[in-house]
């Protein structure tokens, strides 16, 4: 909760303590000063910080985000719009990075120290250093514009979302693929594999039994984290495929100085990491009974 | 590891970014004649839709993403070094707030802090470097702090208060040498990904300004054009993910060699 409040008020500061003026901005620089200070007035910004502060915490109780300054519509009805496509597009990149990242991870544990523990975390690197602006690009000259498979960008038809997915999930999964490898490597060397295997368990068996359900813990909670950075990293690839989601909501809005709208953006994309993480520690104390949540 | 491969390639593009200004480049050139032309043998890369080489942009380029890193690099580690170590030192009241401070920057996903911050402070590079820095402390500070409670108790450290020595000359001379190694293998990672956020700000717009090169904004402005000049996205492309892909490289390997422990580094991107 705190955390929250925390992100609020940060959110908010930000906003507020920025130089640049909102009503310059809509009224342009030739404008009346007398229109100008109507208008101030009426967006309630010749307020002292603390009381737009408290209007502000008002309407987020009431999940009342304000107005947009560029349309003049409600925020709350601006999100409602963008966040299924935002949501579609994570859960899509984070299949395809499981499906990934998954038995390349767990191969390369597996078969540490040999050409394909090699190739697969190479295969990593290199994942995990292409940029996803550029990810996107190449893959729209490549599946949209030659061999014209996909739809260069927007949500249309079913299979637009493959190549934003694309993008998304590999970077993710070159990453996530990393700490699989590690995780089960972790586990490969514990005492109850060796018994696994002193008793006559076949090896696919034994990693498969013993090893992947017990390295799945460290990865659950890291996939939490990660989803974190799918997020921030939705904003750059939806940007790039005109994916009519939260992140090309923020960065339109930061172009068109709509300050609430990028406000209520923040928020609600942070909002989303919070309770990500939150959901990732309970299930995490709901999977393995050993770890206890300390009141104090 | 082979190390010569990521050390050559960091090398040679910091080696150009230094001597960018002292080189013969045009990098703000305009040849009408030459608008979008393909890579020929006399010009390498090509050229771009105002007619400027593109060879020439990357090298100029290079001089925006290494004097980004260097600073966003530079201010995580020092602010976030002098206040992890100094929290986890004094404890106390001062320890509960800045936990809180960083549990509530660490609710943020990184990027998404970096742009919201760089769309309102505005573009410019100066502006860059303060919003990644702003996101980029609490990493460095998470680790400093968490080292520095480990090593509080360690004998030397009791020793050293027990002949009365400042609290200063604890932390400078007792705790600083034994975490530079983690804080360093933070850093090299750092560096790339402090090289990807300023290419993907300016790739959105929110980086540097034209007409000075970037990486990022070499590839936005590269894209409205790929159908007919993919040299455009291509070669700003490469060149970042080489350099990335060596600074990563550079951070594993040191991070082998030092024996340091897999921490969970927050990448921005």
């Amino acid at each position: 909760m705190i955390g929250l409040l925390g992100v609020m008020c940060l959110v908010f500061l930000l906003i507020h303590l920025i130089p640049g003026d909102p009503v310059e901005v809509m009224l342009g620089e030739s404008a009346q000063p007398t229109d100008k200070e109507t208008l101030r007035h009426a967006l309630g910004l010749d307020l002292p910080l603390y009381q737009q502060w408290w209007i502000y915490f008002k309407g987020l109780l009431h999940l009342d985000f304000g107005t947009s300054l560029f349309s003049g519509r409600a925020i709350g009805d601006l999100l409602i719009e963008r966040i299924p496509a935002t949501l579609y597009l994570s859960l899509v990149s984070l299949l395809v990075a499981i499906t990934v990242a998954l038995p390349l991870g767990l191969l390369a544990a597996v078969r540490q120290h040999t050409p394909l523990d090699y190739g697969a975390m190479g295969f990593a690197l290199v994942g995990m250093s292409i940029p996803n602006f550029w990810m996107g690009p190449l893959l729209i000259l490549v599946g949209a514009l030659w061999l014209g498979w996909f739809p260069v960008s927007g949500q249309e038809g079913w299979n637009s979302v493959v190549l934003p997915a694309l993008t998304l999930g590999t970077a993710m999964a070159a990453i996530l693929a990393r700490m699989i490898r590690s995780s089960v490597l972790e586990i490969l060397g514990e005492d109850y594999m060796r018994t696994a295997q002193a008793k006559g368990l076949s090896a696919t068996r034994a990693v498969m039994l013993h090893a992947l359900p017990n390295s799945l813990l460290p990865i659950l909670t890291l996939l939490g984290l990660q989803l974190g950075g799918l997020l921030g990293g939705a904003v750059i690839t939806e940007t790039v495929f005109a994916w009519p989601g939260l992140g090309l909501l923020m960065i339109e809005a930061i172009q068109q100085r709509d300050y609430p709208v990028v406000q209520a953006a923040v928020l609600c994309i942070s909002v989303t990491y919070i309770v990500v993480n939150l959901l990732t520690d309970l299930l995490y104390a709901w999977l393995d009974p050993r770890i206890q949540f300390k009141t104090d | 590891m082979r190390l010569w491969l990521p050390l050559s390639i960091i090398g040679l593009w910091a080696l150009m970014a230094i001597l960018s200004p002292i080189l013969p480049l045009t990098p703000d050139a305009i040849d009408l004649t030459n608008i979008l032309s393909r890579p020929n043998l006399e010009h390498w890369l090509g050229f771009d839709e105002l007619g400027r080489p593109v060879a020439d942009r990357l090298i100029s380029g290079a001089r925006t993403s290494f004097f980004v890193a260097l600073f966003v690099v530079l201010l995580g580690v020092s602010l976030g070094g002098i206040l992890g170590v100094s929290s986890a030192y004094l404890s106390g009241w001062v320890d509960v707030v800045f936990v809180r401070v960083v549990d509530i920057m660490l609710a943020f996903p990184g990027l998404l802090l970096a742009i919201a911050l760089a769309g309102a402070l505005g573009p410019g590079i100066g502006n860059v470097i303060l919003a990644l820095g702003i996101v980029g402390w609490v990493g460095y500070a998470r680790l400093a702090r968490g080292q520095v409670l480990a090593l509080k108790q360690a004998d030397h450290v009791v020793a050293a208060q027990a002949i009365g020595a400042p609290p200063w000359r604890i932390i400078l001379r007792h705790l600083l040498p034994l975490i530079t190694a983690p804080l360093i293998v933070e850093a090299s990672f750092g560096v790339a990904s402090a090289i990807i956020a300023e290419a993907g700000l300016s790739f959105l717009g929110l980086g540097v300004q034209p007409p000075t090169a970037s990486w990022g904004s070499m590839i936005r402005d590269g894209t409205r054009y790929m159908l007919v000049a993919p040299h455009l996205v291509v070669f700003p492309g490469l060149t970042l993910m080489a350099v990335v892909l060596a600074a990563n490289m550079l951070g594993d390997w040191l991070r082998d060699r030092m024996d340091v422990k897999n921490q969970n580094s927050r990448r921005v991107f």
